[in-house]
């Protein structure tokens, strides 16, 4: 016992290791490309051979980008056949559909076109580099696009139905798989996140130049650019994180409640502005007051979650308890089951499963028939059956809570700071406002962090579930040595942290270096 | 501008490559990072520490279907 809660939490911290890893670069290459290709189109508009300068400026740090994180996804994959090998079954050909269209989309469309983009300078003609440009970033959104669907299908099962026979999650929609409203959702909140964020970075080194009195036209006209494609991104990213709030609300209520520390749930729930949660809060059980300090906006998080000002929103303790309603899929009210039933529930669906190959291999066909109406019933609740205690159903609060409000403060900042930079920027008076260089230079590690807490929010506030109230992350795991999944954490940490390093040497020699002189 | 001419498409693109290669600078740096990187994830992590577990221990689907079904229904998994 002790042993599989070890192996879980060192696969879980593996994962999540690669996985923040992987997520410095892919961000920072989806904003990057945006901006490059809005650089470049200007070039090809006016001929102007400071754009074209500036492009391949860029261009340079974006390669660089591109090099040291290439495939570091890869190893992700790796690991679900190792760690996750009950996973993996599983999910079968859903999560592996979308991952291999990513894998042939990107080889085909981002290793030919960036093939372009750096070999065609001058060997191809000014619409076929531009195009080229754009077909890389394009390559890299739609591949971000199969593994965000892979991702939104484990929040939010859809477009499947569990084969007993195979023990597999099998596909019969796959426009139900790419196309549910958590998947466009997340997809569009991902891709405008690599926006603000490729913006984020643009703005950042720019402002370096300007306090560093170099390379002004490419600095200043940067940062106007970047400060648009950041803006614009940012009103993306309100807009569907704001439909990834109301889906959350309705699919993963216990996500919504542990990014809000809410217990106990309210009609004209507020939504916590700044809030110091309170250390002594151990359990859902207990009564202490989970903040020491809060403040909320009354009624906000029902709007948000409900689209009503008096709508309930449940707390912890709800979820578990069950007995509130909520809008079943006709629109009728109906009574939401406590976590003990479901449990109960989790329970008749796995003994279902066994009793199935039981009559499986008895050829006691009457029986398979029999057991597999039993497990069709209960699917929906196969997961729970793996539950012995409701702590196990409850996230990290303080994890969830602070990276929520870490990345929703951090994204009211970026929108004061892309406001001030263009402000400063159409009184031409940027590069005498120190304070605002300052502050946008300042302003990249923030960015990073602000993603990262976006990650966070949405893996660790859906746990214990890998596919939500199907599988939990201690069925999902491979029966292996933890020390061979230590082993391999530690392998990772240490190529992960040489290979940061070499990015961001690389990167400081290339931007001191600046943009080739013709 | 320098325009290629050949007529061969395949050429083209080989030659394309070629020089795009033969230009590099820091794209040489970048490769050299790129096939490090790939050797010690395909050659070391994937071959000596990530099996494919169900790929390695069973021959057939039927066989992976049947131990993930064992593993599954486990009593000491349900019952933990």
């Amino acid at each position: 016992m002790n042993d599989l809660v070890s192996v879980v939490d060192w696969s879980r911290a593996q994962f999540a290791l690669t996985a923040m890893y992987h997520w410095l670069f892919v961000p920072l290459t989806l904003g990057l490309g945006v901006i490059i290709g809005i650089m470049e189109t200007i070039y090809y508009r006016s001929g102007d051979e400071r754009w074209k300068r500036m492009t391949k400026f860029w261009m340079t740090l974006f390669g660089i980008n591109f090099a040291i994180g290439v495939a570091t996804g890869i190893i992700l994959e790796f690991q679900f056949g190792t760690n996750w090998s009950n996973y993996s079954w599983f999910v079968g050909d859903i999560f592996g559909a979308p991952l291999a269209i990513e894998g042939i989309m990107a080889f085909f469309m981002e290793s030919t076109f960036i093939a372009i983009m750096f070999f065609g300078w001058n060997k191809v003609s000014k619409g076929m580099h531009l195009a080229a440009t754009w077909l890389t970033t394009l390559g890299a959104t739609i591949s971000a696009l199969w593994i965000l669907v892979a991702n939104a299908w484990m929040q939010y099962p859809a477009g499947m139905k569990f084969n007993p026979d195979t023990v597999r999650n099998e596909m019969y929609s796959f426009a139900d798989v790419v196309l549910s409203p958590v998947a466009i959702n997340k997809f569009f909140h991902t891709v405008s996140a690599g926006w603000v964020f490729g913006a984020i970075f643009v703005v950042s080194i720019s402002a370096w130049y300007l306090l560093k009195n170099r390379e002004r036209f490419m600095a200043v006209k940067s940062m106007k650019i970047a400060s648009w494609v950041g803006l614009v991104g940012m009103v993306v990213v309100a807009y569907t994180g704001d439909g990834s709030a109301y889906q959350v609300a309705e699919k993963q209520p216990m996500k919504l409640a542990a990014m809000e520390g809410v217990y106990h749930g309210e009609n004209r729930q507020g939504l916590v502005a700044f809030g110091i949660l309170n250390p002594e809060k151990k359990s859902y059980t207990d009564n202490v007051d989970p903040f020491l300090f809060e403040i909320k906006i009354p009624g906000l998080l029902s709007v948000l979650a409900t689209r009503h000002i008096d709508g309930f929103v449940p707390g912890i303790n709800d979820i578990i308890e069950g007995g509130y309603e909520v809008k079943g899929a006709d629109g009728k009210k109906v009574k939401v089951p406590s976590a003990q039933d479901r449990i109960a529930s989790g329970k008749l669906a796995i003994a279902a499963l066994s009793d199935y190959k039981t009559a499986q291999k008895a050829g006691d066909k009457a029986a398979m028939e029999e057991a597999g109406k039993r497990l069709e019933k209960h699917y929906p609740d196969f997961g729970y059956g793996y539950v012995t205690d409701m702590e196990q159903l409850v996230p990290y609060v303080p994890f969830v809570f602070y990276s929520f409000h870490i990345m929703i403060t951090l994204a009211f900042f970026f929108i004061a700071l892309f406001l001030l930079i263009l402000t400063y920027i159409s009184k031409d008076k940027l590069d005498k406002a120190k304070w605002v260089l300052w502050i946008a230079l300042l302003s990249l590690p923030l960015g990073y962090i602000c993603l990262e807490s976006g990650w966070v929010v949405a893996e660790m506030g859906r746990q214990p579930w890998v596919i939500q109230d199907i599988m939990p992350t201690f069925a999902a795991i491979s029966r292996i040595q933890t020390s061979a999944v230590q082993t391999t954490f530690w392998m990772f940490a240490v190529l992960f942290t040489v290979l940061l390093v070499a990015e961001v040497g690389i990167m400081l020699k290339q931007i001191k270096k600046g943009p080739v002189q013709k | 501008m320098i325009l290629i001419t050949d007529k061969n498409i395949l050429v083209r693109i080989f030659r394309f490559y070629v020089e795009g290669f033969r230009s590099m600078t820091l794209g040489r740096t970048l490769w050299a990072i790129i096939l490090i990187k790939l050797f010690i994830m395909f050659f070391i992590l994937k071959l000596f520490f990530f099996p494919n577990l169900l790929n390695a221990n069973f021959n057939t689907d039927e066989e992976r279907a049947e131990h993930v079904g064992m593993e599954l229904t486990a009593p000491d998994l349900i019952n933990r």
